[in-house]
């Protein structure tokens, strides 16, 4: 009948063809400053590993895991999908997480260390910890007793306006708890040990002294605008 | 009753080249002791646990006081896993198992060191001796030590950053190529031996 051959027309026509999803490529950005401008907070040897081995490492294993995840996809092949989920959540969080740290982060000439009172942020701090010195206490309190790897966030809470301390796992990205990153620690021992050894508290007492308070003011006033 | 740090097998630089000295010295004394004082700081309080040994800890404990028990454990046991006389390939009851649970040595080198490499994060990989008397392969996270589900650990592979950060940086693979430089296969031939239950 013509009309049930149009209908096949039509369907065939709009049959699903291959994904078109081609894995997006994501690359390592360039750290806004030298590999030795935090010494000697955070060595030179640190910071190149950290930043030329360690994510970049993350950035390719996201990357193929992607690509993994287009074919896999593309053969609509969903358990291969759900398998490549974790690596995905590794690599993809910890390419998140450190691209935001390396923006954290200053040398001390370029206001690193100085949490200017005149920041929305530095004063929303001193309203809820009492003072930049109480906040820094607690912050580093709870991030040292991150048991193995993990990270330790300043976030903005969307719903309450209010900012938080909370630590998380591995590589596992701020927004897996709907808050807006402002400031994130590093804490698995690639971050400090070259420098600090064992000694995370000490590591933890002397990055304040090149966090990039301006960033967390402009990433504060970004996530409180109405 | 306080927690003792167990000593090492040997002299800290006993394994090297493959680990150094400097390596040994910061592993031991800094995390591995780290850990029995911080479990003797939290049994000074008299919890109802103090006194009891570290496998009934890891057994029952969690939180803080699993996290120390399981790290001394943990390390203990790896100290005996790895020897400056090892390597090689396995002999007696274990190179029998191991041809049977993975068909060869060499297959079963492949998978240990794949379970090691490409575990995320901070943790141990274990060949175990499983419920049914055959080998496995396992991969704790963190403080994580087989016992919990049951299992005979035979040996063990710290893959925890500062195990090999100091002579590997970032290299883990090379860290574990390294590793079978030095695996003690003595060691693991005792543990097959164990009884079912660790307490």
């Amino acid at each position: 009948m013509m009309i049930t051959s149009r209908r096949l027309l039509n369907n065939a026509a709009k049959a699903p063809s291959r994904s078109f999803s081609t894995a997006k490529k994501f690359s390592l950005p360039a750290l806004p400053y030298n590999y030795d401008a935090l010494s000697p907070v955070i060595s030179g040897n640190i910071m190149e590993l950290h930043h030329s081995k360690h994510h970049n490492a993350y950035v390719n294993n996201l990357n193929a895991a992607l690509e993994q995840y287009a074919d896999a996809e593309s053969k609509n092949d969903v358990g291969k999908m759900i398998a490549l989920q974790s690596a995905i959540k590794f690599n993809g969080g910890g390419h998140v997480n450190h691209s935001i740290f390396w923006t954290n982060l200053a040398p001390t000439k370029e206001g690193g260390g100085f949490a200017d009172p005149k920041f929305h942020v530095v004063q929303a701090i001193t309203k809820k910890f009492g003072s930049v010195e109480a906040f820094v206490t607690k912050f580093n309190s709870q991030t040292a007793a991150v048991q193995g790897s993990g990270w330790g966030w300043l976030g903005f809470n969307r719903n309450t306006h209010d900012i938080e301390v909370i630590t998380l796992p591995n590589q596992d990205p701020l927004s897996v708890t709907g808050l807006v990153p402002l400031l994130g620690v590093d804490v698995w021992e690639h971050a400090y040990y070259l420098d600090y050894k064992n000694a995370r508290p000490d590591y933890l007492k002397e990055i304040w002294k090149v966090v990039n308070w301006k960033n967390v003011e402009e990433r504060y006033l970004e996530a409180s605008k109405k | 009753m306080t927690y003792e740090l167990p000593p090492l097998p040997y002299a800290k630089n006993a394994l090297a080249p493959h680990l150094s000295e400097e390596t040994l010295n910061f592993h031991y004394e800094k995390h591995h002791r780290g850990y029995v004082n911080k479990l003797n700081q939290l049994a000074a309080e008299k919890p109802a646990w103090a006194g009891k040994s570290y496998e009934e800890l890891i057994k029952t404990e969690s939180g803080v006081v699993f996290n120390q028990a399981a790290q001394i454990w943990n390390h203990t046991f790896y100290w005996k896993s790895l020897s400056p006389n090892g390597g090689g390939a396995p002999t007696g009851k274990v190179a029998e198992l191991i041809n049977e649970a993975f068909g060869s040595f060499d297959a079963f080198k492949e998978k240990f060191s794949a379970a090691a490499s490409g575990h995320f994060g901070s943790g141990w990989a274990w060949l175990v001796r499983d419920d049914n008397n055959k080998l496995q392969i396992v991969s704790t996270h963190d403080a994580g030590n087989p016992i919990k589900d049951g299992h005979i650990p035979v040996l063990t592979c710290d893959v925890w950053e500062h195990a090999y950060y100091i002579d590997f940086r970032n290299d883990r693979p090379k860290y574990i190529a390294t590793w079978w430089n030095l695996v003690n296969w003595e060691f693991a031939n005792s543990n097959l031996n164990q009884q079912r239950s660790f307490l």
